[in-house]
Order: C-alpha cells, then sequence, then structure tokens
C-alpha cells in the first residue's frame, strides 16, 4: 500500500524557475495574445480617427479661403442717390459695380468674350457690402475705392477646383465660356484668394449668396447658451447632487429621484425641445429663436449630467475627511462646504465642462423653438440683448447649410464643423488641466 | 459664503434676464412653414435686412404642414407672423385657424415651381417620362391586362420598352411635404386615369372617391421611398443609387446640374419658360400667408410682404427668378392686395 501510494503519488520534479515550463508558457503567450488584441483595437480606434480628422479638414479647408475681386471703384454723389432712392438698393449699387468694372476691363483690353451679365455671374452678392461702406464713409463718395469683393460661389468653385469646365455645361448659374474671362482676370490678378475673414466673423447669408456666409453670429448665439447653461445648470445642479448625497435621507422618495435622474440622463434630446416649446414660448411666453430659450432647454438637457457627476465626486471624498471635520466640532454644513467640495471640485468641474461641451454639440432640442432655419444675421446690439435677440447656434447653422441646393454651402458646413470642434477640443483640454491641476490621491 | 453669494447673484442675473426679454416686444418678423419657399424667403429676408431699416426676419423650416399649424395657433407675440407653403391652405386649417382665433389671412401667392424628375447624370437613361410610366413604377394597384392587381413591375422596361431595363428606385416627398401633393395630383392621379387603372376600379366597384384615394397609393414594397428631409437627401440617396431617380424643385436641380440629369414631361423639358406658358405640367403655386391681425403690431410685417413680391425681387429680373422660380404673371394683383391688407 504504501510503495503504491509513493509511486502512484510522486510528485513531478519541478524545474528551475530560470527555465519556464509548458504551462507558465502558456499563460505568458495568452498575456501576449491580449496585449496584440488591445493594441489593435487602439490601433483601429486611431485609424478611424485619422480618417474622420483628415475627411473633416479635407472637406472644410476649402471654406477657409475666399477668391475675391480687387478694382478700384469710384461712386459719385448722384450714384449714391438714386441708388438709395430705389426699393431694390443693394441691386442698384451691385449694378454700378458691375458697370465700372465692365468699362475698367474693356479698356484694359481684356482678351475674351464678355459683357455686364457675364460679369453679373462672376461676381457674387456685392451690393450690400458697397451700400454699407458708402452709408458709413459718405465722405468717400467721389474718390476712388478699393474693394474686394467675393466672387459668386462657382468662380470660387473652380479655383479650387470643384467645378470644371465639363461640370458647368448644363449650368446657367456660370457658362463654360465664362470662364475664359475667369482665366484671364486670375493672370491679370484681378482675382485673387485670400483667406475669409468673412466666414469666421460673418453672418448667415441667404441661399444664393454663399460668398457671404459666415459663422460668427451663430458663435455668439452658442456663447449667449452656454452662458445661461452654465450659470443656472452648475449651481442647481451642485446644490442638488450636495443636498441629495450629503444631507437627505434614505428612504422610498430620495430613491426614487435619483432613478429619476438617472432616466433624465437618457431621455433623447428632442423631448427637452418639446417641452421648451411647450413651457417657455407658449406658457412662459418667452421670445422665439432667443439664445435665452434655447439655453434654458439645453440647462435642462445638462442638469442630469452634472447631477450625476458631481454625486460621484463627492462620493469620492473619503470619509475620513469628514469624520475628522467633525470630530473637532464642525457643523454638518461646514465640513461640506469646507472640507469636501473644495475637494470634490475638480471632478464636478470636468463633470460640468463635460456637459457643456455636450450641450454645444445639440441641435435636436434647438429645433423646435426657432434656432434652426434663416435665423443669425448679426450681432446682438448689446450684452442683456445677446439674450433675447434671435440668433443660432453653431450646430444649427451648420445643419441648415448642410440642407443647402449649391455645393458651396457644402464647404461651409464642414468648416463650421472644424471651427465647433476646435470649440469642443479647448473645451476638454480645459477639463483636463483642471484636473491635473487640482485633482488629489488618496 | 461665498457659493451662496454666487448662486444668488446667478439666479438674479437670469430673472433679471428673463423679465427684461419678457417685457421687451418682438421686433423681427417671424416666419415658418415650406421648405420649397425657405431659399426664396431667405433671400428676400437677407436682401430686407440689408435694403430696409427693419431687422431681418427669421426664416424657419419644417414643412408646409407643420408651418400652417404653428401659424393656427393663435394670435400673440409668441407666435409666427407669416406661414411659407407650397400648397394652398386647406379649408380644415382656416377652420383649426378660425377656432384658436386667426380668422384675417392675407393670401400671398409669389410664384410658380416646378416639380421635376432627375436621375444620377451618368446613370441610366431616365430622359423622357410620362405620367403613365410613374404611376406604373410607383402606384400601389396598377392595371395589367384588364385587371387592377397588386404592382408587379419591378424593372422600368417591364411596362414601357423604351425605358432603361434597371430596377425602379424612386425617392419622393414624403406626406408632411407640400410637393407630395402636387405630386400626387398632377402625376400619380393623371396617370391612374392614363393608364385606365382608375376607370377599372371604378368598374370593380369603388366610389370615384375611394378610386382616388386608391390611386394616391404608393407601393410599399421598399422600391419608392419617401424622403421627409430636404432635396439634399434626395440628391445623396440618387448619388449612392445609380438606379435612382428623385423628385427635386426645378430650382435644386439647376442648382445640381454637374451631378443630376432631368427628365422631360410628356416631351416637354422643364424649364421657366415652359412651366410660366403652363406646357410643362408638373408645378404648382408658391404662398405664404400674413397674420393681418400682427400687421401694425410687429414692425416691417407689411413692409416685408410687399417687398416680397415687389417686382425687383419677384418679377422675372429679380434675385427669385434667378434662383429659379417662376415668376407670377399676375404679380401686379397680388401687388395691390398687400397693398390693401385684403383677407381671403
Amino acid at each position: 500500500m504504501t510503495d503504491a501510494t509513493v509511486q502512484g503519488g510522486a510528485p513531478a520534479p519541478r524545474g528551475s524557475i530560470h527555465s519556464i515550463d509548458a504551462r507558465t508558457a502558456k499563460r505568458n503567450r495568452a498575456e501576449k495574445r491580449f496585449r496584440t488584441y488591445g493594441k489593435i483595437a487602439i490601433g483601429i480606434g486611431l485609424f478611424f480617427l485619422v480618417v474622420l480628422f483628415a475627411s473633416i479638414i479635407r472637406s472644410g479647408a476649402p471654406a477657409f479661403t475666399r477668391t475675391v475681386v480687387d478694382v478700384p471703384f469710384t461712386l459719385t454723389q448722384t450714384q449714391y442717390e438714386e441708388a438709395e432712392g430705389t426699393l431694390f438698393k443693394t441691386k442698384a449699387y451691385s449694378d454700378f459695380f458691375i458697370a465700372a468694372l465692365d468699362n475698367q476691363l474693356r479698356e484694359q483690353g481684356v482678351e475674351a468674350e464678355f459683357d455686364a451679365d457675364t460679369i453679373e455671374r462672376l461676381l457674387g452678392k456685392v451690393g450690400s457690402t458697397i451700400r454699407e461702406y458708402y452709408r458709413a464713409n459718405e465722405n468717400q463718395l467721389g474718390e476712388e475705392v478699393s474693394f474686394s469683393l467675393a466672387t459668386s460661389s462657382r468662380v470660387d468653385g473652380y479655383l479650387t477646383g470643384r467645378v470644371t469646365r465639363e461640370s458647368m455645361t448644363d449650368s446657367r448659374f456660370l457658362m463654360a465660356a465664362d470662364l475664359d474671362l475667369v482665366d484671364r482676370l486670375v493672370e491679370g490678378e484681378i482675382i485673387t484668394s485670400e483667406f475669409n475673414w468673412p466666414f469666421i466673423t460673418g453672418a448667415d447669408s441667404g441661399v444664393d449668396n454663399p460668398g457671404g456666409a459666415g459663422i460668427g453670429a451663430s458663435v455668439v448665439g452658442s456663447f449667449f447658451m452656454m452662458l445661461v447653461v452654465l450659470f443656472l445648470s452648475l449651481p442647481i445642479g451642485v446644490a442638488a447632487s450636495i443636498y441629495l448625497e450629503e444631507f437627505a435621507v434614505q428612504n422610498r422618495f430620495t430613491d426614487l429621484i435619483e432613478v429619476n435622474i438617472s432616466n433624465l440622463a437618457a431621455v433623447p434630446s428632442i423631448v427637452f425641445g418639446i417641452l421648451g416649446l411647450a413651457v417657455f414660448i407658449q406658457f412662459m411666453h418667452l421670445p422665439q429663436s432667443a439664445p435665452l430659450v434655447g439655453g434654458l432647454v439645453l440647462t435642462l438637457m445638462t442638469l442630469p449630467t452634472i447631477i450625476i457627476s458631481t454625486r460621484a465626486s463627492l462620493k469620492a471624498v473619503p470619509p475620513s475627511i469628514r469624520e475628522a471635520a467633525l470630530g473637532i466640532g464642525a457643523s454638518k454644513m461646514q465640513t461640506v462646504f469646507h472640507h469636501v467640495l473644495p475637494l470634490a471640485m475638480p471632478g464636478i468641474l470636468t463633470g460640468t465642462i463635460i456637459g457643456l461641451a455636450q450641450a454645444l454639440g445639440e441641435t435636436a432640442p434647438l429645433l423646435l423653438i426657432g434656432m434652426v432655419g434663416f435665423v443669425a444675421r448679426g450681432y446682438p446690439d448689446g450684452f442683456l440683448q445677446g439674450f433675447v435677440e434671435p440668433n443660432s447656434a453653431m450646430p444649427a447653422q451648420i445643419y441648415t447649410w448642410a440642407a443647402r441646393a449649391d455645393v458651396a454651402f457644402y464647404d461651409k458646413a464642414w468648416g463650421g464643423i472644424i471651427i465647433l470642434l476646435i470649440f469642443l477640443m479647448i473645451m476638454n483640454i480645459v477639463a483636463v488641466v483642471l484636473r491635473r491641476r487640482f485633482e488629489r490621491r488618496w | 459664503m461665498s457659493f451662496v453669494k454666487l448662486t444668488a447673484s446667478t439666479l438674479a442675473i437670469a430673472a433679471v434676464s428673463a423679465s427684461a426679454a419678457v417685457a421687451q416686444s418682438r421686433e423681427n418678423v417671424q416666419i415658418a412653414g415650406s421648405s420649397t419657399v425657405l431659399p426664396y424667403a431667405s433671400i428676400v429676408a437677407e436682401a430686407f435686412g440689408d435694403n430696409t431699416d427693419f431687422p431681418t426676419p427669421v426664416v424657419e423650416s419644417g414643412g408646409s404642414s407643420a408651418g400652417l399649424k404653428r401659424f393656427c395657433e393663435g394670435v400673440g407675440e409668441n407666435t409666427i407672423d407669416v406661414a411659407n407653403a407650397s400648397r394652398a391652405i386647406r379649408d380644415k386649417e382656416v377652420e383649426a385657424c378660425a377656432a384658436n382665433g386667426v380668422t384675417d389671412i392675407m393670401e400671398v401667392r409669389i410664384g410658380y415651381d416646378g416639380i421635376v424628375f432627375a436621375s444620377q447624370k451618368d446613370g441610366p437613361a431616365f430622359t423622357a417620362f410620362e405620367p403613365t410610366d410613374i404611376f406604373n413604377a410607383l402606384g400601389a394597384k396598377v392595371l395589367v391586362d384588364g385587371e387592377v392587381v397588386d404592382n408587379p413591375y419591378n424593372t422600368w422596361a417591364e411596362f414601357n420598352a423604351e425605358l432603361p431595363d434597371v430596377e425602379i428606385a424612386a425617392f419622393i416627398p414624403g406626406t408632411k411635404h407640400g410637393t407630395r401633393e402636387v405630386f400626387e395630383e398632377k402625376v400619380l392621379l393623371i396617370g391612374c386615369e392614363e393608364t385606365g387603372a382608375m376607370q377599372a376600379m371604378i368598374d370593380g366597384g369603388m366610389s370615384e372617391d375611394d378610386a382616388e384615394d386608391a390611386c394616391l397609393d404608393v407601393r410599399t414594397d421598399g422600391k419608392s421611398t419617401d424622403i421627409d428631409g430636404d432635396y439634399t437627401e434626395t440628391l445623396a440617396r440618387i448619388d449612392a443609387n445609380v438606379n435612382g431617380i428623385g423628385v427635386f424643385g426645378l430650382a435644386f436641380y439647376e442648382n445640381n446640374t454637374d451631378k443630376l440629369k432631368v427628365a422631360t414631361m410628356s416631351g416637354v423639358e422643364p424649364k421657366t419658360e415652359t412651366i410660366a406658358s403652363g406646357e410643362y405640367p408638373v408645378s404648382r403655386p408658391l404662398f405664404f400667408y400674413v397674420k393681418k391681425a400682427h400687421i401694425g403690431v410687429i414692425p416691417g410685417l407689411k413692409e416685408y410682404a410687399q417687398f416680397f413680391i415687389s417686382d425687383e425681387l419677384a418679377g422675372p429680373n429679380g434675385p427669385l427668378a434667378n434662383y429659379g422660380l417662376v415668376s407670377d404673371p399676375e404679380l401686379s394683383a397680388t401687388q395691390s392686395m398687400v397693398e390693401g391688407e385684403e383677407t381671403m
């Protein structure tokens, strides 16, 4: 019996720790495989990120340059009065400009067939720029002024390669023959390319004027909405979560509230838009298309996010801090405001900024309160008016542009996406920096 | 405690700005409605802001029905002043308006819009259609050998040998668009009558109204797709489907001649001239509706309406015609109607 036991149960001689046995090798291989999977997953993610960024930048880059006609122009006092006397004043200005340019090109002996209609097709909507200038500078009447005026979207497309002679064969907006004149003007450096400042600083334009479209006004609209969101959702959200986390008794009622806050965070954003329309506009009679209402709607949407992240960061403060404060005689409120809240602040701020970034990119709730469409037409007259004057928001502006017939607006939409991404990145970087600076590890 | 102070002052600022908002009366004209009229309205709104001292009107989209619904919600600053529509207002909507106190409505016709059938520029040769072709391709029930049956056709060549032998794939405006109504009346119904399907349905025991409704039913087996978005969505679907046929507005097509080719209807090419003369059959008037009660309350409302239909804007040489609107030969009658604030 004993012999048998010794024979049967003798353990296999263990190898040295320097030589790897089969099972260890297997485990090592499994770990290696897992690492490779991880790397592949990250690689795929990075690949898509690169593709996404490359396509956004490639599609959006044309929005940041524009082609302009650079010519000296003289408007006389009589012409000014004549134009101001008509109903469609900007058209009158534009006709004067076209006639002047026509003359000038003929004097220079430009070798191409053209007439006033050709020039009209080459130019964008120049009238409003000219009218604005002379209304502000009446002393320049009769003097030669050098204007840089946007060309039509097709000429712009021709110089960026979006439009070719072949693709223009059936178009009545720009004839293939007109491109001869464009070629001459480019050679003569009358048509040049420049950085598109009006795109950054300008406002939305009509569908027949892509050259005049800018995103600046809607950036301002987004800014005012974010102010409302920040100044409402941060105090309300933080107060609610401090009460729920530190003071409220645990019972069915607070459980119910907690569950519902989590539910609210998952509600589709369009629902908040419907609520905003019914409550803020139809019941409270706040103005339509106003960043104030947009901000209120987005506040409702952001609150659950802020409450959840605030409660998480309050929970992350170790109980020992609270006990120490209470132990040396601090009241509950002193404990929270002097010790717990400052320590939770980095987490709260990060959550708030992420919530704001989410709200910044939101279009759906704005659809119903009148901020999507042809809205953003200028900067507000003052700070308080900024909240109530009709304005759009960046994502809404992008959405509007993407739906327009002229392909030039498609470029603008991509350009708008780049601007929006820049703002989102800045916000996320601020969130990371705040966390790095103030975070404490236990 | 600074946090409490911060909260209090924040709420105070919010309250002040909110009350300032309520106290301030609306200065801009507020417009909503048809996405077909939106481009024209945006051109006019921009020019109106550039040429007058009134603020630029706000123009929202969303479809004719949605716009008229908001228009009929009542009178007051928190309702819209103007509804754009690509079809005339319905009696039901007039009643809904009246029920909410919106009684004096001015109907302003701005011009005509052509509806065209277009396909990929390099795609199959869809260059000539008759209403019968569209009905046979898209109708839910069609006439085959004297019998009314569920639409059996898979390719265009099956019912018209002159059309390409490719899969039927049509993208038509969804029911919330005013364009759908024109498409039904001027294409499907005519096609239904011309193929004899309608007569066959009536002979089969249907009342005339039922037969008409049955004619407007579109097949639901996936060969026809309702597009609820804008024409850009239709264009994207056509771009992705070489055999696709889409329904567009004339102005949209003319802006995208590099990607689309247009088909003739009953042998007539869609152009502003043929639509104005009535030769091209598929066109419809475009309207906007003005609440008379808001004139004098909302600054610039009447001026906007007058500016919109002035000869300089809506006339044959104006920017609207240049963009693709077929100008109304009776524009002067509309002008005097707006001048006199005549209601419907």
